[in-house]
Formats: C-alpha cells, sequence, structure tokens
C-alpha cells in the first residue's frame, strides 16, 4: 500500500482533510493537476497585478474569542490560530433592489433592524423566520430535502424581502435554480448574516500559504502537476490509482474533491452518465477591473453590493450569454485591512450560460468578451460610483476559463445542485468532499474536508 | 500509569484541544460535554491524541465510555496501566 490514503485536489477541503489526516498520524498524498493549489478558490497573476479566484470574501467571519461558530471550530480542528488567516471584517454590504436597499454589516443586529426598518410590516414574520432558522438542524448529515423558497414564502409574505433575503445566499453559494435547499439555506443565513464577510489581507494566498505549510510540518505529501488518469475498480473498491504520469498507486481510501460527476468519470467500471442528474449548470462571468485609485475616493465604501433591477430575482441558467439583470460588485478594498491593498480593484459576478460561451469561435469569444464588459459596466454605475475613467487594467473570466482550470463540467463552481452530504459514493473506499459534499464557502469547503476525513478515515481506525 | 496520572493525561489533552476553557472545576461524574464547550469534532480529538500519543485504540461503538471524566479513566485503565 503506498498511502493510506489518496486525497485528488488541493483546493480548500483536500488540503483542510490532508492535515486531519497528516497530523494522525495517516499516510497521506494529495494529487492536483494544476501548478497552483486553491481550486475553486485560487489565484493569479496578469500584466503585473495580483488576483484571487472565487474569494469575494471569507463569509462566516466570526471575532476572536466567539466559540461555536464554523470558523473557530475549524481553526481548532487544523490546529491553526486565528491570527493564522488575518482576516479584516467588511465594512458594509448591500442588497439593492428597484424600491429597496438592506444593508447589512458584521453586526447581525443591524440586519435585523434594517429589516424591521425597510418592511415593517413583517417584522413579525422576519422573526418567525429567524426562529425557524436557529430551531433547524442544518448539520445533520441525513435530513430530508425541503425547499427553501417553499418554507420563506409560507413566512415572509412580501416577495420582495423574501427576493432580498435570496440573493445574496444564492450568489455566494447555490447550485440549484431558482430554490435552495432549507438547509443550504440555513447554512448560507447564519454564514452571511449573523456571521459575516471578512477577507485575509493578503487575499486568498494567505489561506493556501497556511494550509499547505501546515500539511507539509504534519508530513503530508503533495504532487503538484499530477492528475488522476483513472481510478480502477474491482470488487467494490478502488483497487488502484493511474496517474498521468504513468505512476500507479494504491491506496486504502480516497477522498475526492474534484467533483462527484466529475470524479465518477474517472472509474474504470462506471458508466457515467447515469449520474447526469447530478450535473450542475450555474455558472459566472466576472469582470476584474484594476483603477487607478482607491474606489474610497469615489465616495464608494461598500464592500459588496448584491443588486438586482427586474421584478422577481431570477436565480438560474440565463438565455443569453450573460445576465446582467442582477450580480454582485465586489471592491476588495473596502475591508478593515490595517494598510490598504496595493491598488483600487472592482469585481463584477454575472449569472452566465456555459453552453453558449462554449460555442463560440476564438475570435467571437474574444469579442464577446469585450462587448459584455461595456454592457455590464454600463448596467453596474447605476448601482455604484461610474467608476469607468479609473480603469487601468481589465481581466475577464467566463464559465469556459472556469472548466479550463477546475475541471468543473459546465464550468459550475457550485457543482452539483444534488448534494453527497454523507460523501458516500457506490465503492466502499471511495468519498466526496468538498463543493459536492455540501458545505459551501472557503470555510465550509474546510470544514467538509475535516468532516469527511473525520467520518470516513479517523473514526474507522 | 495510575489512575491519577491517566486523569492528569486526559484532562492535559482536553486543555490542548479547547484551550480557552476553565478545566479546574470539572466534576468526574458528569458529562464532560455538558460542562465545557466540546463539540463532537473535538471529542473525535481527544481519541485521536490517545491514538498518536500512546497507540491506543477506541473503536467506535466505545466512545461513549468517554462521556465523563470517571467513566474514561475506568475504560482507560486497563489500556494505559503498562504505559
Amino acid at each position: 500500500m503506498d498511502y493510506d490514503v489518496l486525497i485528488i485536489g488541493a483546493g480548500m477541503s483536500g488540503l483542510a482533510a490532508g492535515i486531519r489526516l497528516a497530523y494522525y498520524g495517516k499516510r497521506v498524498c494529495i494529487v492536483e493537476k494544476h501548478y497552483r493549489v486553491g481550486g475553486l478558490n485560487s489565484f493569479y497573476n496578469l500584466g503585473g497585478h495580483k488576483f484571487d479566484v472565487g474569494l469575494h470574501a471569507m463569509t462566516n467571519y466570526v471575532p476572536k474569542g466567539v466559540k461555536l461558530a464554523p470558523l473557530p471550530k475549524l481553526l481548532r480542528q487544523l490546529k491553526l490560530k486565528a491570527e493564522d488567516f488575518a482576516l479584516c471584517p467588511q465594512r458594509m454590504s448591500v442588497i439593492k433592489f428597484p424600491d429597496k436597499t438592506l444593508r447589512f454589516n458584521n453586526d447581525f443586529d443591524f440586519f435585523v433592524q434594517e429589516v424591521v426598518d425597510n418592511f415593517p410590516r413583517q417584522a413579525d414574520n422576519f422573526q418567525k423566520l429567524l426562529k425557524s432558522i436557529f430551531e433547524y438542524d442544518e448539520l445533520n448529515l441525513y435530513a430530508k430535502p425541503i425547499s427553501a423558497r417553499e418554507v420563506v414564502s409560507s413566512i415572509i409574505s412580501d416577495p420582495l424581502l423574501s427576493d432580498m433575503i435570496f440573493c445574496p445566499l444564492m450568489f455566494y453559494g447555490n447550485a440549484q435554480e431558482n430554490d435552495m435547499e432549507f438547509g443550504q439555506f440555513v447554512i448560507m443565513f447564519k454564514s452571511i448574516f449573523c456571521e459575516g464577510f471578512a477577507r485575509p489581507q493578503a487575499g486568498v494566498r494567505q489561506v493556501l500559504d497556511v494550509l499547505v505549510k501546515k500539511y507539509k510540518a504534519c508530513g503530508g505529501e503533495l504532487k503538484m502537476r499530477c492528475a488522476v488518469t483513472s481510478l480502477k475498480c474491482a470488487n467494490g473498491r478502488v483497487e488502484s490509482v493511474l496517474l498521468e504520469n504513468g505512476e500507479v498507486l494504491t491506496v486504502d481510501r480516497i477522498l475526492s474533491s474534484a467533483g462527484y460527476v466529475e470524479t465518477t468519470k474517472l472509474l474504470t467500471d462506471c458508466n457515467s452518465s447515469k449520474f447526469e442528474s447530478h450535473v450542475g449548470n450555474l455558472s459566472f462571468v466576472e469582470f476584474i477591473l484594476v483603477l487607478n485609485r482607491e474606489p474610497a475616493e469615489m465616495g464608494y465604501n461598500t464592500t459588496i453590493t448584491f443588486y438586482n433591477n427586474s421584478d422577481r430575482f431570477d436565480y438560474r441558467g440565463p438565455d443569453g450569454l450573460v445576465d446582467i439583470s442582477s450580480g454582485v460588485i465586489c471592491c476588495p478594498n473596502n475591508f478593515q485591512f490595517e494598510s490598504p491593498l496595493p491598488e483600487g480593484m472592482i469585481r463584477i459576478t454575472n449569472l452566465a450560460n456555459f453552453e453558449l460561451w462554449n460555442r463560440l469561435g476564438k475570435e467571437e469569444y474574444k469579442s464577446q468578451k469585450a462587448a459584455w464588459l461595456g454592457t455590464t459596466l454600463k448596467e453596474v454605475v447605476k448601482f455604484v460610483p461610474d467608476f469607468r475613467d479609473s480603469i487601468v487594467f481589465t481581466d475577464i473570466f467566463t464559465p469556459i476559463t472556469i472548466h479550463r482550470f477546475t475541471g468543473r463540467i459546465n464550468g459550475a463552481v457550485y457543482g452539483t445542485p444534488n448534494k453527497i452530504k454523507t460523501g458516500r459514493t457506490h465503492l466502499d473506499n471511495l468519498f466526496i468532499c468538498g463543493t459536492d459534499q455540501g458545505f459551501l464557502g472557503i470555510v465550509g469547503a474546510m470544514l467538509s474536508g475535516i468532516s469527511m476525513a473525520n467520518l470516513h478515515v479517523l473514526q474507522k481506525g | 500509569m495510575t489512575k491519577e496520572q491517566i486523569k492528569d493525561t486526559i484532562l492535559e489533552i482536553i486543555a490542548q484541544i479547547i484551550p480557552d476553557e476553565d478545566l479546574s472545576n470539572l466534576k468526574g461524574d458528569i458529562p464532560l460535554r455538558e460542562q465545557v464547550e466540546l463539540d463532537s469534532m473535538d471529542f473525535l480529538d481527544i481519541i485521536m491524541e490517545l491514538r498518536k500519543r500512546y497507540g491506543i485504540e477506541v473503536p467506535e461503538d466505545d466512545y461513549v465510555q468517554l462521556a465523563t471524566l470517571d467513566s474514561s479513566v475506568a475504560y482507560l485503565e486497563p489500556r494505559m496501566r503498562d504505559l
């Protein structure tokens, strides 16, 4: 046996799982096909600028000293200190809809007051909703899925308020069109409204650096540019792992963060077409604008703006290339940093259609990116000060970019709409962790890796 | 190890896992999780530390034996006596 555990993918969940297992003496190897760690939350340099992929804000932020929340739990499990991530809390975020604006920061009471002030007739209903949220056990891996839209609309009678609550929760982690599983809703509600946003001073690099260092210090092995070609199955188990470099590994157990359907496609015994219903189809474009000044100099101090300009908030794969009727505007500068970031930046994220982007020829792909940049900017300056004259550098990624770098089918960043909460597959020694297991966001992804490592490896001796 | 040493070892492991909790007044016969903030993930770490430090294997079915400090000492005594 070459390793006790092989982990596929060096993203947040794979690294966190690796730390747990290596710390407790398992022989662990993480294989990552990219030359860089991070997976769906990674980083890159372009034109002398540093960019993050994925991370707008880390959700689940609670200040040091708060117990019983996902962030301190995860720090304890990984034997890390709160200071290691150097998290800086947000300033203020907003949800902007045609006739209403709701602000929120990391003080939950402030948000509750905003709801009461803007929707006085829903005040009692909102308290009822909070009650059902706090009474729900969202960590139960065996709970029956129920529709969050149904639960919320049975309590909140104003669809506008309901849409405004759903908007950030869906944009920051929902794989399902127009609805959410209620457990996911509760997780996201708590992580965004009850806890809050923060950003490491140095962005996602900081989190990844800490995880990689810890993993290696615990004795874990990390193989970069090392893709898995196939998983050979026999007798209901994965018997061996064929790597792209020709190496064959035998391992006792496998944790895969590559995605559920993506993982089944690696199996030699398996017709992956029967997993089609698990394929996610929600993807995004992101326009990243480097500015020659801080957005605060233009009077813009908001951390994240979630906007919607149509009658109902429509969260689904768009009919066109991009849906600009709703979106997210993130300003990485507007966190409470100890020292300002090196340059001003605005990131705009909108729903996008993988299929349509995928059909474009090379030249048309380029020209459509440029055209949608113009269209999108024209739309978002209705919600933020017009910063178009300050743009000095632009980068754009599409569903195709996401697919190319992460291997996610359809560029679906939030993975399958049917989460594999227990992490189990039809094979005895193959388990799923990360996005398709079900805890979302950066903290969620790490907790997914931790809980799957605990449940399927450490507790089994 | 004597029973007293085993008890001190358990307390020291718990202190390492939840350094912010006050363990000085723990009652031996009341479940640990009723006295300090110790969730199931932390609880697993007690078992993992015992394995890492002393090679003691506690099967999943026996986890309940470690609910209180007294029951933990009783369960671990035959396994740690000769350490």
